[in-house]
């Protein structure tokens, strides 16, 4: 293979096979009147390094961050304290390694961590066995329902309407190119999740069923029932989650019957980072479906001399000897942030996740009393872990802005979410990690108060 | 009841209107230790020449196809738990599934065993 840039000869015979006569054509979906074609209008002449940055510095100034108001926005990214000794771990010598190491042996260390990793995630999930890590929470559920189709056979796929809008947008992006047939519809205000109505809409068409574990308007469903039903029509059972740190709570979806979970490490270790790079999460309960599993997975064996240590295994899978018969396209893995998540879920240990997770719900709990007492709020859930929704007069969207410009970031609002939708611009997200103090708390109730007085 | 062999070292037994499958002792070999045997469910509709099954060995992953096409009444749900049984008896339990023949008149043009032993000698 030549490593080298395309000659106008190849590219003129790829614009044939799809019909285009030029790159321009490709684009030909965007209207004309969004091309730039001149320099942007309003812009001032050139300006030095020292006047630029001056400007971007005051422009960067306007922004509220995470750190520096009230944080009450989760929504699928989640703000936790990361201690200081992951960000150092992660930077050390020894694993500064290619993160997927294409003669993989060679680095014991980087596969060791992988397989760690693994473990943590499969027992986090209640599953067998878990994979070395997807992009992000949104693909790994799409490759869920991709690999749940490969088993099964068939192509009709059921979101609940508690799974996340964003994780319901790439599910229909690639189920358009797959062939899927996605049932879908966008929740209402109830404090009950869909769980049931799934149930009984499962038939001998169904692929798969998947539900969120907290979903995204933060209720808590039991999902034992849906997965008896989903077994009995054939189907498989997908769980989401997309705040781990609620496992150290709740019961795993793994333990209820769920047959593939996946989701979001962000929570441990990863940070918000302006939205990425995230960290997937694949796990499946039942061993004998490893082959159909995406992804890299890493095993331990022992070398010729009978001691420990480990491989890349299963390759066979895989897009390297597969080719276009593999499983998925990913043939690599979120490597640093699976570190990361690692390190962070090692430093707590199983106490310590729990400790977490008992002190984000008492937050959210402290919060919910509070904000069930401002005036013409609602709080919608019964059952949460650490984030809730609250049902406000008029377009939450609107409070979040007025709410904002009091310096407090109350959450996110339905109406952002679900932006065609009408029905939801009540709703209000709010997410209460351990960063949020009892004072935060104090703050927000009487920023919406005062905002909705 | 006549065996016919194609030349992607697959080998169909036909019994009137049954056929069953496998792979031929030459491509075990070439193949290796096998680890893992994905056979079609009873049911499936396969095409001459298409992808039907998958095997499995330490060094390679390899399609298996359908010699003729028809419908699957059954794979071979032994290989499951032993896929070496592709190993030891290619050419008898280590079969990989069976189908109704749909067009008889695809047998023509496969051929008969002392054919493949040439096609195989020549390679």
């Amino acid at each position: 293979m030549r490593y080298l840039p395309l000659t106008e000869a190849d590219r003129s015979a790829m614009l044939d096979v799809v019909g285009a006569n030029s790159v321009d054509d490709l684009f030909a979906h965007v209207s004309r009147e969004h091309y730039l074609t001149a320099p942007i209008e309003g812009l001032p002449p050139h300006a030095n390094e020292m006047a630029v940055e001056r400007h971007m510095s005051a422009l960067a100034a306007k922004n509220l961050s995470a750190g520096e108001a009230p944080f009450f926005l989760g929504a699928g990214a989640y703000r936790h304290h990361i201690p200081a000794s992951v960000d150092h771990l992660i930077q050390r010598g020894e694993f500064l390694t290619s993160y997927t190491p294409y003669q993989p042996e060679i680095a014991q260390g980087t596969l060791q961590v992988l397989f760690e990793f693994q473990t943590q995630v499969a027992r986090l999930f209640g599953c067998a066995v878990a994979n070395a890590s997807m992009y992000d929470g949104s693909t790994a559920c799409w490759e869920a329902i991709a690999m749940a189709g490969r088993l099964t056979r068939r192509d009709c796929v059921l979101l609940s309407n508690g799974l996340h809008p964003h994780y319901v947008s790439v599910a229909k992006t690639m189920g358009r190119f797959n062939g899927d047939t996605v049932v879908y519809a966008e929740p209402t205000l109830t404090p009950e999740t869909d769980f049931a109505a799934l149930a009984d809409a499962v038939d001998g068409d169904t692929g798969c069923v998947v539900v969120q574990y907290p979903d995204i308007l933060g209720r808590i469903g039991d999902m034992t029932a849906l997965a008896e039903a989903c077994h009995a029509a054939g189907a498989l059972l997908v769980a989401v989650v997309t705040e781990p740190v609620a496992l150290g709570a709740l019961k795993s979806p793994g333990e209820m019957g769920a047959d593939i979970v996946v989701g979001e490490g962000q929570a441990l270790g990863v940070g918000l980072q302006f939205g990425g790079p995230y960290l997937g999460l694949f796990a499946i309960r039942d061993a004998k479906h490893v082959r159909q599993m995406p992804g890299r997975l890493c095993g331990e064996t022992v070398d010729a001399e009978g001691k420990r240590g480990f491989v890349l295994t299963l390759s066979t899978r895989e897009q390297h000897i597969r080719r276009e018969k593999a499983t998925s396209n990913i043939c690599t893995n979120s490597g640093l942030c699976a570190l990361a998540f690692s390190i962070h879920l090692t430093l707590l240990g199983e106490k310590g996740l729990r400790a977490l997770a008992a002190e984000n719900h008492r937050l959210a709990c402290l919060a919910a009393d509070r904000l069930a007492k401002v005036p013409s709020v609602e709080v919608l859930n019964e059952a949460f872990f650490n984030e809730f929704t609250i049902v406000v007069p008029g377009d939450a969207r609107q409070l979040v802005r007025d709410v904002a410009d009091k310096g407090v970031l109350a959450g996110v609002s339905l109406g952002r979410l679900y932006p065609d939708g009408d029905r939801r611009e009540n709703g209000l997200v709010v997410a209460v990690t351990e960063t949020v103090t009892e004072e935060d708390i104090a703050t927000l109730a009487s920023a919406l108060e005062e905002a909705l007085a | 009841m006549p065996r016919y062999f194609t030349d992607e070292h697959e080998w169909i037994d036909v019994s009137g209107e049954t056929a069953t499958i496998g792979i031929t002792d030459y491509a075990q070999g070439q193949l290796g230790d096998i680890v893992f045997v994905e056979v079609p469910a009873a049911g499936a509709q396969l095409a001459k020449g298409k992808e039907a099954a998958v095997v499995e060995s330490v060094k390679a992953a390899s399609d298996v196809f359908a010699p003729v096409s028809g419908i699957v009444t059954e794979g071979n749900s032994a290989l499951e738990d032993d896929p070496a049984l592709v190993n030891t008896a290619p050419e008898s339990d280590g079969w990989f599934f069976k189908l109704t023949i749909a067009d008889e008149g695809e047998l023509e043009g496969l051929m008969d065993e002392a054919k493949y032993k040439d096609f195989v000698a020549s390679l």
